[in-house]
């Protein structure tokens, strides 16, 4: 059992064993409560830039396979857990966790008081760290992690996005068929999908809802989006400080108004920007798949796979859009629409993956929206 | 949308005596709802007939009924009452079968009476599985294929369509009673015929096997606005086949991934809305394919169930209480969450953590009963464990059993040392049988197969149980035969060795048997070490937000530091003692037979007592199904085994004023002489009197010292000391191991013959452990008195007459407060002595005496000292929280501070009747005897000892017939005393039927009697007339093994019928007594609150 060390900014020191690649890693040490759905989140772009602790003791439990990933490669920096399984259970495991994040190049500790690194992160905010397997002093990875630059405006996007545009045809996963083929669906909407760091499961749902997508990278100016005649345009979730990227918020800004728009997570934080609003860094964000939201046009509640360390200020939207759902936790922002066009956006996870189903109806408002723009009758 | 105002006063349903599918778990969620609907200014109407319930506590309910929950005593409770609403989900399956009946009959509507939480419609879709199979098809989801059948030809004809194994799932029966798994003809045409008997509408269901696929548990919660949440998920340890009830089961699930959890909860959501269930929780149950993901819906509980207690528990998420809320139109974000505060209980709990919970059985005590488990739930109790890996969760679960085993003990070649083993052939046969037989001890048998070199494929394809809890116990194996290596080679346990074991659970008791050490050299070596246990929160969240309810287990973390604060590595506590005067509970672990809910009922008390005394309450307890678990009865809650070791972790860390022993039961009381050497405070009753009361020659000291009687007695360590000891005492003698609970393996021994039998297997069984022989008293009265005490001054609780004769368990037999035959001069006799014994014992607190009376003579048989099981039902009756004022009395207040200084006798009668499990376990007789086999009890309060017990018969499920044929077959020494029961029958209008030799008997006496044949004297014979219900009541005594087994076929089809048995001449006695009360004025209805306004109020307060 090789050792290795996590280490905080504010100083703390864990020690634990490695397992996945045994090299250092920095990032933004965060915290998920989601008890399913690993490979998900450790394929989730938006992680990009941070080290991920899971509450969940047990992780890898089913091992890995090929198909619960959300992008062609794991993008965590760094993955945290107290025991990672080494005999994985499954009909769908093709490895393990272990060997995935080797190959992965993604450094794992193991063995460490996750709950008590959870409550640190709660009370003191999420902060840099370093998981390191070198054996270095203490004080020396205490001064790398300090070092390391934090999410504030950072722009990761840049470094998650595709580099040519792409199609997409793939559709929602059902047991026994898999990812589904889509000759029956049929495509009834052209949507274009800027990808800020897009999970495939808002594809796979988009798809599944009849969108023919194609997906394009974070730059391509708004003109060229128009002119590829989409019915709709998509904004992706993705890593970093919203504030950032600044060449997507402009985008955004030449594409209100001039066809529906439907943004999750960093999209929708672009989107707000682009409307005028504000965001701000949350203490230690909402990363989990239990997250309560009202939406406030039914009053009904939904629970949410969330992941995201800012969030829309809601004074900042008043008067350019309008509330749609809140947090129930800590009432913060979780949906907006423009008051008038057909715009709207979330911060959570509708393609969930991990996570609960519950919020998939807003993929169908989005269609619904094209819908009544005229799109696919 | 708040709560409903049209709603005032709402009828809360309990479940009754405590039987194998339905414990105290009910008690729990019915408690949660009457407090909640309490709060939100609802009057609540409450009846039970388990007065060893917290729910039936006069100061809980506004109104509380013990009375028994059938749709005629509860229509003449709605008569009374009016409710506006009946809660019908909180009281397990006996208050939604009470409800449904009472729905169908038109009463709910008669009286405008609302079902509220599950309307009639959703609570039949859910249970008749015609219409759950329709609606699951309806909504696009499969079920195993299955058929209905109401005879044995219709049974016939669907196998034709099946594969064996087939599952045969009797309709509306509790924890799958008559159910069970056929694999041939001849096993299908059995259980067909007793899952239509045992059926209340004489139906079964035939179903596809799904053995050995894995099986899955949701707990989802829905309100009227349509928001569902699933509260927790459960795995089973042990695949389909076994019942839920008596697997392993763990939480949360761990071996689904995304996509198939997923998939489980949007089912739940479908079902839930499909079902109809308005509001409140619901259970649903999964099959799951290994092979392939494919998933079954097996069934759904539209009510708080079993497994919602456990997720209550597993996950700090109040189900009952937030079901109660829902049900009077609050939605689930109007409520906060008890634990943030902050948050809205419109979540689903996360946890950090695994729980295991496993169950506890007795077939000790049922020898000829099935031990292997199938769709029928056979165990009596279970504990849970929290650790943060399964590992430790698992171990902590076995310790938390009681059943004498420290951690994965050794089942075959049990005296070698080394924990691998080359197994021979007969040990590899015994082994392979034991995996593919699922049992109470299979988890052992599975350890015993790694240690004995076989595969994890192996195991898993002769078990079904998933490879991944299989690998963990090879891990578990695994650190046990390095601990046992390094220290057989090194002589001594490295640090880093020593922790992992501790990380994965291991109990100082295990680590020390591996390396040839003491548990107290075990546990000083770990804290040398600095390997100490720190606790951790259960916060339905994992952390993420800040808990305020300090609900804790005990976990073994690695030390982290501050680099730049330069602070020393230390693991992090969440435990935060206060500094306030405080005090430890010990709780009573796992039901067991002879310790059950009346102790917990007890250690709640204590709990309130010294909350409203000022004290901080620390309760320690293991048993998820209980209140004393519950995060709001107690200022603190460890949920923690209540072994030496976790018990003294707990006090080091908390520094309590003393640890309360005496009101767990057994558990506790065996921990005061170790805790006591630890330097702990026992407060109450000293460790010493009370081994003076436990230790027989310190005991039988004490009572010559002050002139008491006792039957004459011996011990014998040989088969010689035996006969030389009984030929002095003479036959018969009662018998038993040095060390009992609840009359385990005692014996009443009426000849050498049999005594040497005894001998020969219970030296056997405990080589090391005498034998106590006692003279056995034939036909004396037995009395049990409860007492408490102050140290200086005794007052009696009440002093309960048994109906059965001394040689029935006490447990097991019937009682009476006040007496109902006793001559004053015995009670007063009997009053003397208790006083007495409680001086001489420095009893302070709660102490039980029992005692046989023979010839007016008084005989001691003997002393608790401590709470008894009957507590709970004393109080009841007399008015007085008995549990509350020991306490008190503990902490220092006297009796004539309470103001309780005299003994009450109410002019009302309170009779107790016990419950038996016998119709869980087919062919096992029925007859009692001296080894307790009640898991219940009921209480029947009324004008007069006739209509009390009447009550209490009906409540117990013994439905007394006002009219029809009584069977009356008794063994000679009997006949005499049967004959004026006969007449009273008889003048009752009663047909009597006999036997040839009781028959003329009878005759002879002026009882016209019928003749029947015996089963030996061809047919029809009175088994033949039992089952074709031509039979209304049976009265059957037996005496010595032939008659025994004679007559054992009339028990058991009685019991299989449903035909009211009394076994003893008194039982009768008082049966007549009871239908003469029936029919002579009816049964009332009053609440427990007017029967106490009669008796004389307290002097002072």
């Amino acid at each position: 059992m090789k050792k290795a060390t996590l280490a905080l900014s504010d100083g703390t020191v864990f020690e634990g064993y490695s397992f996945g690649a045994q090299i250092d890693k920095t990032g933004e040490v965060v915290f998920n409560t989601s008890m399913t759905g690993y490979q998900e989140v450790l394929t989730d772009p938006s992680y990009k830039g941070q080290i991920v602790a899971m509450t969940y003791t047990e992780q890898g439990n089913y091992g890995v396979n090929d198909e619960d990933i959300e992008s062609a490669r794991p993008w965590a920096e760094g993955f945290i857990v107290k025991e990672h399984c080494q005999y994985p259970s499954s009909w769908r495991a093709r490895g393990r966790l272990d060997e995935y994040l080797k190959r992965h190049n993604i450094a794992g500790i193991y063995g460490i008081d996750t709950r008590a690194l959870t409550r640190i992160i709660r009370d003191k905010g999420a902060m840099q760290g370093v998981i390191s397997t070198t054996g270095q002093d203490a004080a020396v990875l205490v001064k790398k992690a300090h070092e390391t630059p934090g999410m504030v405006g950072a722009d990761l996007v840049k470094e998650v996005t595709c580099g040519a545009p792409y199609s997409w045809n793939e559709g929602l996963w059902g047991l026994g068929d898999g990812y589904g083929a889509l000759d029956k669906i049929g495509k009834r909407f052209k949507v274009v999908a800027y990808d800020f760091g897009i999970k495939r499961n808002i594809l796979r749902n988009l798809a599944s809802s009849g969108c023919d997508v194609t997906v394009v990278p974070a730059f391509m100016p708004a003109n060229e989006v128009l002119a590829m005649r989409p019915n709709g345009v998509f904004l992706s979730n993705g890593p970093g400080d919203p504030d950032a990227v600044k060449y997507a918020r402009r985008n955004i800004q030449n594409l209100i108004g001039k066809t529906p728009i439907f943004g999750i997570c960093l999209g929708h934080q672009i989107l707000a920007l682009a409307l005028g609003g504000s965001t701000f860094k949350l203490k230690f964000g909402h990363r989990g798949a239990n997250q309560p939201v009202m939406d406030l046009t039914t009053g009904r509640v939904e629970i949410t796979s969330q992941n995201h360390g800012f969030a829309v200020d809601e004074g900042s939207i008043k008067g350019l859009a309008n509330l749609t759902h809140i947090n129930l936790n800590d009432r913060t922002v979780e949906g907006i629409a423009h008051p008038s066009l057909p715009v709207f956006s979330v911060q959570y996870h509708p393609e969930a993956s991990p996570g609960p189903h519950d919020a998939q109806y807003l993929f169908r408002r989005f269609t619904d929206m094209m819908e009544q723009q005229g799109a696919g009758v | 949308m708040p709560k409903r105002t049209d709603i005032k006063k709402v009828l809360l349903i309990g479940s009754g005596p405590i039987i194998i599918g339905q414990a105290c778990e009910f008690d729990y969620s019915g408690t949660q709802a009457c407090k909640a609907l309490k709060e939100d200014g609802y009057e609540v109407v409450l009846v039970n007939s388990n007065p060893a319930t917290i729910m039936t506590d006069p100061n809980l309910a506004d109104r509380t009924y013990i009375e028994p929950i059938t749709p005629e005593m509860v229509e003449k409770i709605i008569e009374r009452e009016r409710p506006d609403a009946v809660l019908p989900t909180m009281g397990g399956q006996t208050a939604l079968n009470c409800s449904v009946r009472l729905a169908e009959a038109g009463v709910f509507e008669k009286y405008g009476v609302e079902m509220i939480g599950a309307g009639l419609n959703a609570i039949k879709k859910a249970e008749e599985r015609e219409l759950f199979k329709l609606a699951m098809q309806r909504i696009g989801l499969e079920v195993p294929r299955s058929s209905q059948a109401r005879s044995i030809d219709k049974a016939i004809e669907i196998i034709g369509t099946m594969d064996f194994p087939v599952i045969i799932r009797p309709s509306f029966t509790l924890g799958g009673t008559g159910g069970g798994i056929a694999y041939n003809m001849e096993e299908y045409r059995d259980m067909v015929r007793y899952g239509i008997e045992s059926s209340p509408v004489n139906e079964i269901l035939v179903e596809e096997s799904v053995i050995g696929w894995k099986e899955y548990e949701l707990e989802v919660m829905r309100d009227r606005k349509d928001n569902v949440v699933i509260i927790c998920s459960i795995e089973n340890f042990d695949p389909m086949g076994v019942h839920t009830g008596d697997s392993i089961t763990v939480a949360p699930a761990q071996t689904l991934t995304d996509k198939e959890y997923q998939i489980l909860r949007d089912y739940s959501i479908k079902i839930i809305r499909e079902i109809g269930v308005d509001t409140g929780g619901s259970n649903i149950q999964f099959s799951v394919n290994p092979q392939n993901g494919k998933v079954y819906v097996i069934e759904m509980n539209p009510r708080v169930s079993r497994s919602s207690a456990l997720a209550s528990k597993a996950t700090g998420f109040p189900i009952a209480k937030i079901a109660a809320k829902l049900a009077v139109g609050y939605t689930l974000d109007e409520i906060p969450n008890d634990i943030t505060k902050k948050t809205p209980a419109s979540f689903e709990p996360t946890i950090d953590y695994v729980v295991v919970k496993i169950p506890r059985f007795a077939f000790e005590k049922f020898p000829n009963a099935d031990a292997t488990l199938t769709t029928q739930m056979k165990s009596v109790g279970e504990a849970m464990a929290i650790g943060r890996t399964f590992k430790e969760a698992m171990s902590k679960a076995v310790r938390s059993l009681e059943t004498g085993s420290g951690g994965f003990d050794k089942k075959v070649r049990k005296d070698r040392h080394e924990p691998e083993f080359v197994p021979t052939d007969a040990e590899l046969d015994l082994i392979k049988a034991r995996l593919k037989m699922p049992s109470g001890e299979r988890l052992w048998f599975v350890c015993e197969a790694i240690r004995g070199g076989l595969q994890i494929e192996d195991i898993y394809r002769s078990t079904g149980i998933d490879p991944w809890f299989l690998n963990n116990l090879k891990d578990i194996v695994d650190i046990e035969k390095a601990l046992f290596w390094q220290f057989k080679s090194t002589g001594r346990l490295p640090e880093g060795l020593f922790r992992r074991a501790k990380e994965a659970g291991f109990s100082d008791a295990s680590i020390g048997a591996l390396s040839n050490k003491s548990e107290s050299e075990v546990r000083a070596l770990a804290s040398e070490c600095g390997i100490e246990p720190v606790y951790k929160t259960v916060d339905t969240c994992a952390a993420e937000f800040e808990a305020h309810t300090p609900y804790l287990y005990s976990t073994y973390e690695r030390p982290f530091y501050n680099a730049l604060e330069g602070t020393a590595p230390r693991s992090a506590c969440e435990a935060r003692p206060t500094k306030r005067k405080k005090v430890v509970i010990l709780g009573s672990g796992p039901n067991r037979i002879g310790q059950g809910i009346e102790f917990d009922y007890c250690c709640v008390h204590c709990s309130l007592a010294l909350k409203e005394a000022g004290y901080e309450s620390i309760m320690v307890n293991c048993n998820p199904e209980t209140v004393s678990t519950d995060y709001d009865t107690s200022d603190r809650l460890y949920f923690e085994p209540l072994a030496f070791q976790d018990v003294l972790s707990i006090v080091e860390k908390e520094k309590p004023l003393g640890v309360i022993v005496q009101l767990g039961g057994q558990t506790p009381l065996k921990l005061a002489v170790p805790l006591e050497k630890a330097g702990v405070k026992i407060l109450g009753t000293s460790s010493d009197s009370i081994d003076m009361a436990e230790d027989r020659e310190r005991f039988d000291h004490l009572l010559e010292r002050l002139k008491l009687k006792r039957p004459k007695s011996g011990i014998a360590r040989s088969i010689g000391d035996a006969m030389r000891v009984a030929r002095s005492i003479g036959y018969p003698v009662m018998v038993r191991p040095s060390y009992v609970l609840g009359g385990r393996a005692m014996e009443i021994v009426y000849e050498e013959r049999r005594l040497i039998e005894y001998m020969t297997k219970a030296i056997h069984a405990s080589p090391e452990h005498p034998v106590l022989i006692d003279s056995f008293l034939q036909n004396a009265v037995e009395v049990d008195v409860d007492c408490i005490s102050d140290g200086e001054m005794t007052v009696i609780g009440g002093v309960m007459e048994h109906i059965e004769e001394a040689g029935v368990h006490s447990g097991d037999s019937a009682c009476s407060i006040p007496p109902y035959s006793l001559a004053k001069g015995v009670l007063d006799g009997i009053r003397h002595q208790a006083k007495l014994l409680a001086r001489e014992l420095k009893v302070v607190g709660l102490m039980n005496i029992q005692f046989a009376i023979k010839d007016n003579e008084i005989y001691i048989l003997e002393v608790n000292p401590r709470a008894s099981r009957t507590i709970p039902f004393v109080s009841k009756a007399i008015g007085r929280p008995l549990a509350k004022y020991a306490t008190l009395l503990m902490m220092g207040s006297t009796l004539k501070g309470l103001g309780f200084t005299e003994e009450i006798t109410p002019a009302y009668t309170s009779v107790k009747e016990a419950v038996f499990p016998f119709i869980k376990f087919p062919g096992v007789d029925t007859l009692l005897g001296p080894e307790m086999k009640s898991t219940g009890e009921v209480m029947g309060i009324s004008r007069d000892f006739g209509a009390a017990f009447a009550k209490a018969q009906i409540s117990a499920g013994n439905r007394m017939p006002l009219k029809g044929r009584v069977f009356i077959s008794v063994r000679d020494e009997d006949k005499e005393d049967i004959a004026p029961v006969a007449m009273e029958l008889f003048s009752l209008g009663f047909k009597v039927v006999a036997t040839s030799g009781t028959a003329r008997f009878l005759k002879e006496n002026g009882v016209p009697a019928e003749c029947v044949l015996k089963v030996a004297e061809g047919r029809p014979h009175i088994v033949d007339r039992i089952k074709s219900r031509e039979i209304d009541m049976v009265i059957n005594t037996s005496f010595g093994a032939k008659s025994v087994a004679d007559s054992y076929s009339i028990r058991r089809s009685s019991l299989d019928m449903g035909i009211p048995y009394f076994t003893t001449v008194a039982g009768a006695r008082a049966s007549a007594m009871g239908i003469k009360a029936m029919l002579k004025d009816g049964l009332d209805v009053k609440t427990l609150q007017e029967y106490h306004s009669t008796l004389q109020t307290p002097n002072t307060k």
